[in-house]
C-alpha cells in the first residue's frame, strides 16, 4: 500500500521531519537524520562568519541539498518583515527553492508563535510564490485561515518549542485535523516517541522535531525509535482503533468447551 | 572603502569593489551564501555586474543547523 506525504505536490515516504540543530556535530546530525528516515530536512538562515575559519565544514557538506528536501526556517524572527526577508534570502541561497518554513516568535521565554505577524508574513510569501508550511498556534480559526491564505502545510504546536511536554492539546488537534484540506503537521513539544504515536494516531499527517532527537541521551537511537512510532502511529491511525469500552468486557477467548 | 558586513563595518583599498570582488577579498568564493545589499537580494548571476558604494550594509547568509 502506497500511503505518502503529498505536500506542494511532491510526495515523500517519511512523514518525520526533522531539524539539524542542537546536535554534538555534524557527524552526529548526519547519523541521526539517517536514523530518521527524514527526507525534509529544516535548516536555519544565519550570517556567515566572515574572516574565520575559512575552511570549517559547513552543514551542507555533511547533508547535500541533492540529497534532502531542505526546509529553510525563520527561526529567531519577532516581526513579519524579517521572516520574509529571511526566506527571500533563503531562496537565494538555494538556487530558487520555494519550500520554506515560517514561523514567527512572540516571545522569547516561550518561543510562543506570534500569529498575528505570522499571518501577515504568510500573506506575503504567498504572494510571492513560496510554498509556506506555517508553524502556528493550536487555534483552529488560525489553523483555517493559515489554510484560506494558500498555506501548503499547517503545523500547530502541541506543546513549547524544545520543551518536550508531549501532546498537550489532543482535541484541538483534533479539530484543526477534522477541518484541514491541507496537511496538518505537529511542529514542536514531541518528547519522546509515545508522543509522536499519539499525534500520529490522532490524524497527523506528519510530525516535525529536532529537540526530542538531538538532545536525547542517544541521538541516533531516539531518532530511530521516532521513525518507528509515527509510522507506527499512522498505521494505527489508518487501521483503526477499536472503540473505547469502560464496562463492556469482551473476552478474546471462546466463551464455551469450557472443561468443567 | 568603508562597508557594513553582517553589522560590522570593515574598510577596504580597493576604491570600487563589485559584488564578486568582496567574496574574493572575504575569502567566500564557493561557498553557499546568499548577499542582501541595503535590504535588497543581490542575485548571484549579478555578482560581477553589481558595484558596491561606500557605507552600503551588506548581510551574507549561510544555512547553518536549526529546527
Amino acid at each position: 500500500m502506497s500511503d505518502l506525504l503529498k505536500i506542494a505536490d511532491k510526495t515523500y515516504k517519511s512523514r518525520l521531519l526533522v531539524g539539524t540543530g542542537k546536535y554534538k556535530d555534524f557527524t552526529e546530525t548526519r547519523a541521526a537524520i539517517d536514523a530518521s528516515g527524514a527526507e525534509i530536512i529544516t535548516v536555519a538562515i544565519r550570517r556567515t562568519n566572515i574572516g574565520q575559519n575559512a575552511g570549517e565544514p559547513s552543514l551542507l557538506d555533511y547533508l547535500p541539498p541533492e540529497e534532502f528536501t531542505y526546509l529553510p526556517n525563520t527561526a529567531g524572527c519577532y516581526t513579519a518583515d524579517d521572516a520574509v526577508r529571511t526566506l527571500r534570502l533563503a531562496r537565494e541561497l538555494l538556487d530558487g527553492h520555494k519550500l520554506v518554513k515560517l514561523e514567527v516568535l512572540g516571545d522569547p521565554n516561550t518561543l510562543y508563535p506570534n500569529m498575528i505577524e505570522t499571518i501577515a508574513a504568510a500573506k506575503t510569501l504567498v504572494k510571492d510564490g513560496f510554498d509556506v508550511m506555517v508553524y502556528c498556534s493550536d487555534d483552529p480559526i488560525i489553523a483555517k485561515q493559515l489554510e484560506e491564505i494558500g498555506c501548503v502545510a499547517v503545523m500547530p504546536l502541541a506543546s513549547l518549542i524544545g520543551s518536550g511536554m508531549g501532546i498537550l492539546n489532543p482535541w484541538n488537534l483534533q479539530i484543526i485535523i477534522e477541518n484541514a484540506k491541507v496537511p496538518v503537521l505537529v511542529d514542536a513539544g514531541v518528547g519522546t516517541a509515545s508522543d509522536a504515536a499519539i499525534a500520529m494516531e490522532l490524524g497527523c499527517q506528519g510530525i516535525l522535531m529536532n529537540t526530542a532527537i538531538a538532545a536525547a541521551g542517544n541521538p541516533v537511537l531516539m531518532a530511530g525509535a521516532m521513525k518507528k512510532a509515527v509510522e507506527a502511529g499512522r498505521e494505527a491511525y489508518l487501521a483503526g482503533r477499536m472503540p473505547k469500552k469502560l464496562y463492556s468486557a469482551s473476552p478474546s477467548s471462546p466463551t464455551t468447551g469450557l472443561i468443567s | 572603502m568603508l562597508l557594513i558586513i553582517n553589522g560590522k563595518s570593515r574598510s577596504f583599498e580597493a576604491a570600487n569593489l563589485s559584488v564578486a570582488e568582496l567574496v574574493q577579498h572575504l575569502e567566500l568564493v564557493g561557498k553557499r551564501l546568499a548577499i542582501e545589499r541595503n535590504g535588497e537580494i543581490v542575485p548571484r548571476s549579478q555578482f560581477e555586474a553589481t558595484q558596491l558604494a561606500n557605507g552600503d550594509k551588506l548581510e551574507i547568509v549561510g544555512a547553518v543547523g536549526g529546527g
